[in-house]
């Protein structure tokens, strides 16, 4: 099982995502520079948050322009598992292979803050760790983290249960309060039609650690992994 | 040929300073070369009036590898192999003309001293300082400058950890952004700022050299200035996406042995760069300046020169593996230019082409003149010193909660929240402790310990007493690093003040760092970096002299560390090292309650250093769950933090006031610190306090949802909290 983390100039999750799923978790993992198209050997790809191209234009928008954008498409067509975090996310969605956009956050300012996110759906590769309304601290770090969709989209992403966590008051509430920057729905994170492509704004590699504030990012992680041990068995 | 006084104030240099050039060269200079002696005989690279000074600050450590002036910034070994490059500097001139881009390439600037070294940056800090934010241009400064810091920061990847952020008048128009950057680097694996031998060749890598920040260091940093659009080309703009890069590919350079020297572009630009470097070495440079990639056509020797064109660096290599470099720069898709080579002679030689536009001495160039000045006490501070607090009535029982919850609520004690949650302060992964604490904690990795880190500086005390306010604002940074439980180790200073040629503003940069040296020497802390910034004045009037520390210490033991908020209930709390009378004097109750800035702050330097020993060992052993330092705001306030960060109450008993209740609740004595212990470990911090000989007041117990006090303060937490949170 090896874990691909995708790295383009101005990317720096990077490092905590390696940290995380190597050195606390023990699994396997490598760094894609952005020029690569040889993905084999992969079994998820990591497209981890950071400032890929300096996010001049739009965010996301150059990045999905970039050779390895290629690859990851294919990969993820193939069925591969295929995780953006944040930066990762945006370019995801440019890239469309996630529904919908990021806007910049409502209220205009950058936010780095913890935050609650309920489990909607954890019948998918990235969540079944955990249990469905079960709450996660993860914290965030964006500026344009504020998602949105035509609303046909979002019915549909709705009925076919593709909105994977919401932002929520600690005791799991759905409410204006709880909502960081104005995604809709409270949307922090969502998966695609297939099930096997998923973006989300918080950054679960930062809480894999009691040390750092808690470990509830490494549910993520441990659902990925018993997934691909699974379809390999 | 006379030149004109004008053309001279451009470059800010006097009369005798052209004519002793010109005495020394035997000839006028040119138009470049005056540029040059320009920027780097200007304060900002040449420290004329403050290098005297700073030489009474102490220097040396057993852990000091490089100390103040000799690099780029200051390292210090933090044992396991490793070291710690950090300095702190100013861009306060850029900020008040174009607060965005002055913040946020200040912060490039700073992050680039430290990668230059070698050492992966990995953590940020700053100290700001504004007028007002009643005043709408004051509002403007400080969303500008804390937009500017977010926008290059964040994207950076580097996590901004802490911080201070103060009001008051004196900043209105001339706002204070200092800014600190810490790396961690090998032992043993530090780039030096050097051109080395004759031979060796100089390429220029990172962005293109533009238009912007001409002048910079001369016209800027060094004087004074009113009229703030005709200034604004002379501010450098920023391309954080660009530092990135450069981050990455300088540190896989650094790891290559015909890599032999780095040197930021920073104030002065390729000018201070390559002299700085080649004087290190006692060398010659000769370079064209033709062979500088340009943002624009027609750009003049002179301002290629003297751009401060943000994101460049020099990198000098042995002859011959130029190529190399190219290599490691085109995997980040930057480019290099070869542009000069050290020489033997000890000349500066600038050519366009075959042109030679300047031939100067290199010794020359880096020798500015120094002054030193006589410092005389100003008449107006005998008389704001000689205030007496029994001019003013004392508080009344009834006036203390509607006060605490004034104080809580004045900008300067509020949370900044607001602030710190627009900066990355967890990328990286090693922040433990996130802001709004005494101190930044971050892990290290591969070890057991832990990085404290932290900015103070009270231009308050140091405008009412000089010496005492340079001595708190070292005291305080290290009292700031005990309460997490960690050893302070070495400090980097940003010494900002007004108009040095004035006999009371240099009366103050005397006095302050009089008054850091002694605690400095006092808490065994050396000085290991540091920047100067003067000229901080608007329409004649100066700020308050301000010297900010920036330090950072080592907790042994990652598991021992030590917050701030109140634990769990039925703790006893104390307050360690209370003791005598503090007075009112320069309190932030003075001001906000009666809006006066009077008195003369005092700090006891003995006392202080066995209270942060006394507080440290009991952390160390284990035998406090929570501390914080009593400062802003004194006693009351200090308390109230521990209560709504622990969103718990406390509930204080047999407390009694003999003296006046406004200097027992809200006094800014220095030199204390509460701390909550289990009720089982009482006696153990009693026999502490014995052992060091500090006093060990006890203020009541933990619990319950409210913060009382006998008969004085009765009041929720949640009030307290709501109060707190809606300062700025």
């Amino acid at each position: 099982m090896k874990f691909g983390i995708v790295v383009f100039p101005g990317t720096w999750s990077d490092g905590d995502c390696y940290y995380a799923i190597h050195n606390v978790l023990g699994y396997e993992a490598g760094y894609i520079w952005h020029k690569e198209t040889d993905l084999s050997g992969y079994d998820c790809l990591v497209l981890p948050g950071g400032f890929s191209y300096g996010d001049y234009l739009r965010v996301g928008a150059i990045a999905r322009f970039s050779r390895v954008m290629v690859s990851v498409e294919r990969f993820a067509q193939g069925g591969g598992l295929v995780i953006g975090i944040c930066n990762g996310f945006q370019i995801l969605c440019e890239a469309g292979l996630l529904p919908g956009v990021l806007l910049p956050n409502d209220h205009l300012q950058y936010r780095c803050q913890g935050t609650c996110l309920r489990v909607e759906n954890n019948a998918v590769p990235f969540a079944s760790r955990c249990s469905t309304g079960q709450v996660l601290k993860v914290p965030i770090s964006h500026y344009e983290g504020n998602y949105f969709a035509e609303e046909a989209v979002l019915r549909e992403m709705e009925a076919n249960g593709q909105i994977m966590l919401r932002y929520c008051s600690p005791q799991g509430e759905v409410t204006e309060k709880f909502n960081p920057n104005g995604s809709l729905h409270n949307i922090a994170g969502i998966i695609n039609n297939g099930g096997n492509v998923m973006g989300m704004m918080p950054h679960p590699e930062r809480v894999c650690e009691e040390l750092l504030g808690g470990d509830d990012g490494n549910l993520i992680w441990e659902s990925i992994n018993d997934y691909l041990h699974e379809r390999t068995e | 040929m006379t030149i004109s006084t004008k053309e001279l104030n451009k470059v800010a240099l006097s009369r005798e300073e052209y004519n002793f050039i010109v005495q020394k060269l035997g000839r006028e200079p040119t138009e470049v070369e005056l540029g040059m002696f320009g920027s780097l005989w200007s304060e900002h690279c040449g420290y004329k009036y403050s290098a005297p000074l700073l030489k009474l600050l102490p220097s040396r450590g057993e852990r000091v590898l490089v100390g103040p002036g000799e690099e780029n910034a200051g390292v210090v070994d933090i044992g396991d192999g490793q070291v710690v490059v950090m300095k702190i500097e100013s861009h306060n001139h850029p900020s008040a003309i174009e607060p965005y881009q002055g913040a946020a390439t200040g912060v490039g600037g700073i992050v680039r001293d430290i990668f230059t070294m070698g050492a992966r940056p990995v953590a940020l800090l700053n100290s700001l300082r504004f007028g007002p934010l009643e005043n709408e241009h004051n509002r403007y400064l400080f969303n500008g400058v804390v937009g500017g810091i977010a926008g290059y920061g964040n994207c950076l990847g580097i996590p901004n950890v802490g911080g201070e952020i103060v009001f008051a008048n004196c900043y209105s128009g001339n706002p204070l952004v200092n800014a600190l950057c810490l790396g961690i680097a090998e032992k043993g694996k530090l780039m030096k700022a050097q051109a080395g031998a004759a031979g060796n060749v100089l390429m220029l890598v990172g962005a293109d050299t533009g238009r912007d920040g001409i002048h910079g260091a001369s016209g800027l940093a060094s004087r004074t200035f009113d009229g703030e659009q005709e200034l604004r080309p002379t501010v450098q703009v920023g391309n954080p996406f660009l530092e990135k890069l450069l981050i990455e590919a300088c540190l896989e350079l650094v790891q290559a042995d015909w890599v032999l020297g780095m040197q930021d572009l920073g104030a002065a630009g390729l000018t201070s760069s390559v002299i700085e470097s080649v004087a290190k070495a006692g060398k010659g440079v000769v370079m064209d300046v033709l062979r500088v990639s340009r943002r624009e056509e027609g750009m003049t020797p002179y301002e290629v020169m003297l751009s401060e064109s943000q994101e460049r660096m020099l990198v000098i290599v042995r002859e011959g593996c130029e190529d190399k470099v190219k290599v490691v720069l085109e995997r980040w898709d930057l480019c290099a230019d070869v542009i000069g080579q050290v020489t033997e002679d000890g000349l500066a030689v600038i050519r366009e082409g075959e042109k030679v536009v300047a031939s100067v001495p290199v010794s020359l160039l880096s020798s500015p003149p120094r002054y030193r000045r006589q410092g005389k006490k100003p008449l107006w501070l005998e008389e704001v010193q000689s205030w007496e607090a029994s001019s003013l009535l004392d508080l009344t029982v009834g006036q203390c909660n509607e006060t605490l919850l004034r104080l809580l609520s004045s900008p300067n004690i509020a949370s900044k929240e607001t602030v710190y949650r627009q900066y990355d302060h967890q990328v990286m992964n090693n922040s433990v402790v996130l802001p709004g604490e005494d101190a930044a904690v971050l892990r290290v990795r591969g070890t057991e310990k832990g990085l404290s880190l932290t900015c103070d500086g009270n231009g308050r005390y140091c405008y009412l007493d000089p010496c005492a306010g340079g001595a708190i604002a070292v005291a305080e940074a290290a009292r700031n690093l005990v309460c997490s439980g960690a050893r302070p180790l070495a400090l980097t200073d940003c010494l900002n003040f007004g108009n040095p040629e004035k006999d009371d503003v240099y009366y103050q940069m005397e006095e302050c760092i009089k008054g850091m040296a002694q605690a400095c020497d006092m808490l065994q802390i050396p000085v290991i970096s540091g920047n100067v910034s003067l000229y901080n004045e608007t329409r004649g009037e100066a700020i308050y002299p301000t010297p900010v520390v920036g330090m950072v210490g080592v907790i042994r033991d990652l598991e021992k560390r030590c917050t701030m908020p109140f634990k769990d209930k039925g703790d006893r709390v104390f307050l360690l090292g209370g003791e005598g009378d503090g007075g009112i004097g320069g309190s932030e109750y003075l001001e906000v309650m009666h809006g006066l800035v009077k008195g003369k702050p005092a700090i006891d330097l003995d006392r202080e250093k066995q209270v942060q020993q006394c507080c440290l060992e009991a952390i160390e052993r284990g035998i406090i769950k929570s501390a914080h330092d009593c400062a802003d705001g004194g006693l009351m306030v200090a308390v109230a933090e521990c209560c709504i960060t622990g969103g718990i109450g406390l509930s204080g008993k047999e407390w009694c006031v003999d003296d006046r209740l406004d200097v027992a609740l809200f006094g800014e004595q220095q030199g204390r610190i509460i701390i909550s212990v289990a009720p089982d470990a009482v006696t153990e911090i009693e026999r502490l306090a014995c052992k060091y000989h500090v006093f060990l007041d006890y203020l009541g117990q933990v619990g319950g949802e409210q913060l009382s006090l006998e008969e004085y303060i009765c009041l929720p937490v949640e009030e307290l909290a709501k109060a707190w949170r809606r300062g700025i």
